[in-house]
């Protein structure tokens, strides 16, 4: 028990100061890293909560996916970020306010409530296993379909971007093993001191 | 699971991996294959048409109750196979003449089709969802088709914004509903509404799922995103757009109305009334002041979604089949008006503004007095078939007691006859201009032919489409 309370001071205390400084760090590419390590604590928040399939999505998708496709545009994509930060400061009140009602609403619904353990069942939860198990049955027409969209959004994907483009050198393996050695080297007899 | 059984799937199943067999001989043989596949993606459809066809339509559900074939939805799949292979013939000489040409053209249409057959069967939110979005997504893709042209990227894009954004207000809708009932199956939503245990959660719920498929059907007010769409989109898409999503997004309304929300129908009544007054009013309007045909046409369907919608109000098996009966006529004169617009050319160029219209019927007689038929019947002059839809749909209004909502229809249809008149005007008085080019492929005219047959034959046999359409609609409220 008492271990459970340290691990989430660790991870929630992590996450707050990453979340923080995702956002105050000068570097877009530092606030990158800092955002995985934010997934990665959010993660071991919700392995503590018995959720540890979503756990494994916060892994496999967020810092997986999303974060390396954010550092790939950070460090592909010439974007200014000097000229973004400027006049950035003028929408702290609104976001002050955002947060602050947000807060507000979570203190009025979770200060009345009795918090009870909630994490005793981590030995006993198997979540991935039960989904594991209506996945491929009951839910088998929706997972199919969920396929075929994937289908049509690689097809999307290609034709929206891929081009010929004439003049591209690729490597033809046939014809590389049909060259001789007579067509692609000629062999000279060079004497000493003077050359090819 | 007992009712696993995919019998009641074998048309979209065929199809499915129809498409996946035709991308590969694409991406081995290159784009010179487009008029290869897309023939032979015409004849699938029609062997999954046959399937259709020869499957038993009470089988009940299956998959976990995600899926069923029943009448409606059969026959509903029916007329979406039509109109699927009417814009694939419509569309392959359009790719090669704008220089397009690209395999996965034909690929996108039957995946979005598998997508719309799935959608009309889900019994299920979690299968609606999936279905819609399959269908939803190879549209945005074909907006976006000729990716080298600004205004078709744009199309793209702002269809893709907006669709995304009607997919949240869905999901939204769905886990309110999920909230209020415990369950995402039509008949636990039915069956939670019919015992009188109407929750405002749940009437908020189904407010967002009505507007996210209003936003796919382009009821106003959801209706933005349409002219910009269907302009900016290649022509050939904006004829896919207009021939048969409406019909398939029109017909999953249909079930969600009169199945899972039927009890609730006294709260989704006011929303429909709402749209359909409003639809019917800004087609009739906003397409006064239009230059462009595919603009017109935009508005044009945002207009006809809005008297299909006002069969729906009346909430009886006669509106539903009324609205079905309209849906159907309304997929045909529009295949037969794109047949029209895509040959419309003058050298390499398109020509889409009314005035190239110009005395079209001195340079091509044939086309012009074709599409002066389908306007007719459009604005609903009594012997073509567009007049009996509009009577079906005021009929089923009145029957209902809705004499505001009926009256107010059929003012904006006669408001609404003005711009299809005016270009039938154009194309007969107005001094012709540049010939337009006469090298109109033969399944564009076997297409206007069976669109005209269907306008002007119509009146001759009515019933033939009619019963169908009744028992249809009855099917739906059996249960």
């Amino acid at each position: 028990m008492i271990i459970q309370g340290l691990a989430f001071l660790l991870f929630s205390g992590i996450l707050s100061i990453s979340a923080l400084l995702v956002i105050t760090a000068r570097n877009p590419v530092h606030s990158v890293l800092w955002l995985v390590l934010a997934f990665f604590n959010s993660a071991g928040l919700f392995v503590l909560l018995g959720a540890e399939f979503i756990a494994f999505l916060m892994v496999i998708v967020y810092v997986g996916a999303v974060a390396v496709l954010f550092l790939f545009v950070v460090m592909m994509l010439e974007v200014d970020f000097v000229s973004l930060r400027q006049g950035a400061m003028q929408y702290v009140p609104v976001g002050l306010i955002v947060g602050g009602v947000l807060f507000a609403e979570l203190v009025f619904m979770y200060g009345g409530l009795e918090i009870e353990a909630v994490n005793q069942a981590v030995t006993e939860v198997q979540n991935s296993q039960s989904i594991g198990l209506v996945l491929y049955t009951d839910y088998i027409f929706p997972f199919q379909v969920a396929g075929l969209i994937l289908f049509v959004a690689m097809i999307g994907a290609i034709v929206l971007t891929h081009r010929t483009r004439p003049g591209v050198r690729r490597q033809n393996i046939a014809e590389q093993h049909n060259r001789k050695p007579e067509e692609a080297m000629e062999i000279r007899k060079v004497t000493t001191g003077t050359g090819a | 699971m007992i009712d696993f059984n995919l019998v009641p799937l074998m048309p979209e199943i065929f199809l499915a991996i129809t498409a996946m067999g035709l991308l590969i001989v694409g991406a081995f043989q290159g784009n010179c294959t487009l008029r290869v596949i897309s023939w032979f993606g015409v004849g699938a459809l029609c062997l999954a048409l046959f399937m259709l066809t020869r499957i038993d339509w009470h089988l009940g559900a299956v998959l976990n109750n995600m899926f069923e074939l029943d009448t409606f939805s059969a026959i509903v799949k029916v007329f979406i196979i039509i109109g699927l292979v009417a814009s694939l013939a419509l569309s392959v000489r359009y790719l090669f003449d704008e220089n397009i040409v690209r395999f996965e053209f034909p690929i996108l249409i039957l995946l979005a089709g598998v997508g719309m057959l799935l959608m009309v069967s889900a019994t299920h939110f979690l299968s609606l969802y999936v279905a819609l979005e399959l269908q939803s997504l190879s549209l945005y893709v074909l907006a976006a088709f000729r990716r080298t042209g600004l205004r078709s990227s744009e199309a793209g894009v702002k269809y893709f914004t907006l669709g995304a954004l009607s997919s949240g207000m869905l999901l939204f809708g769905i886990s309110l509903i999920y909230g209020a009932v415990g369950g995402l199956a039509f008949d636990d939503v039915a069956m939670v509404a019919a015992a009188g245990d109407v929750s405002p959660l749940l009437i908020v719920g189904m407010v967002f799922v009505i507007s996210a498929l209003a936003f796919k059907v382009s009821a106003a007010p959801f209706h933005m995103w349409t002219p910009d769409v269907y302009q900016g989109a290649p022509s050939a898409v904006t004829a896919f757009f207009a021939i048969v999503p409406k019909l398939a997004a029109m017909a999953l309304l249909i079930k969600l109305l009169m199945g899972p929300f039927y009890a609730m129908a006294l709260q989704w009544g006011q929303v429909l009334y709402a749209l359909a007054l409003l639809s019917t009013v800004v087609g009739a309007f906003a397409a006064l002041v239009q230059d462009n045909v595919k603009r017109l046409m935009a508005y044009s369907s945002i207009g006809n979604m809005g008297y299909a919608m006002i069969g729906l109000v009346a909430a009886s098996p006669a509106g539903v089949s009324a609205t079905l009966l309209y849906l159907v006529l309304y997929m045909f004169m529009t295949a037969g008006a794109f047949a029209i617009i895509l040959s419309m050319r003058r050298g390499d160029l398109q020509v889409l503004n009314i005035s190239d219209f110009a005395g079209l019927s001195q340079t091509r007689p044939f086309l012009a007095y074709g599409f002066a038929i389908i306007l007719f019947s459009m604005s609903g002059i009594p012997p073509m078939a567009g007049f009996f839809g509009k009577l079906v749909v005021f009929e089923a209004a009145m029957e209902a007691e809705l004499y505001v909502l009926g009256t107010i229809g059929v003012v904006s249809s006669v408001i609404a006859a003005f711009y299809y008149l005016r270009l039938i005007k154009v194309m007969f008085f107005d001094p012709p201009e540049d010939a337009i080019n006469d090298d109109t492929p033969f399944a564009r005219y076997v297409v206007l032919g069976v669109s005209l047959a269907m306008v002007t034959f119509f009146i001759f046999k009515p019933a033939g489409l009619m019963d169908l359409m009744d028992s249809a609609a009855q099917s739906l409220f059996i249960s």
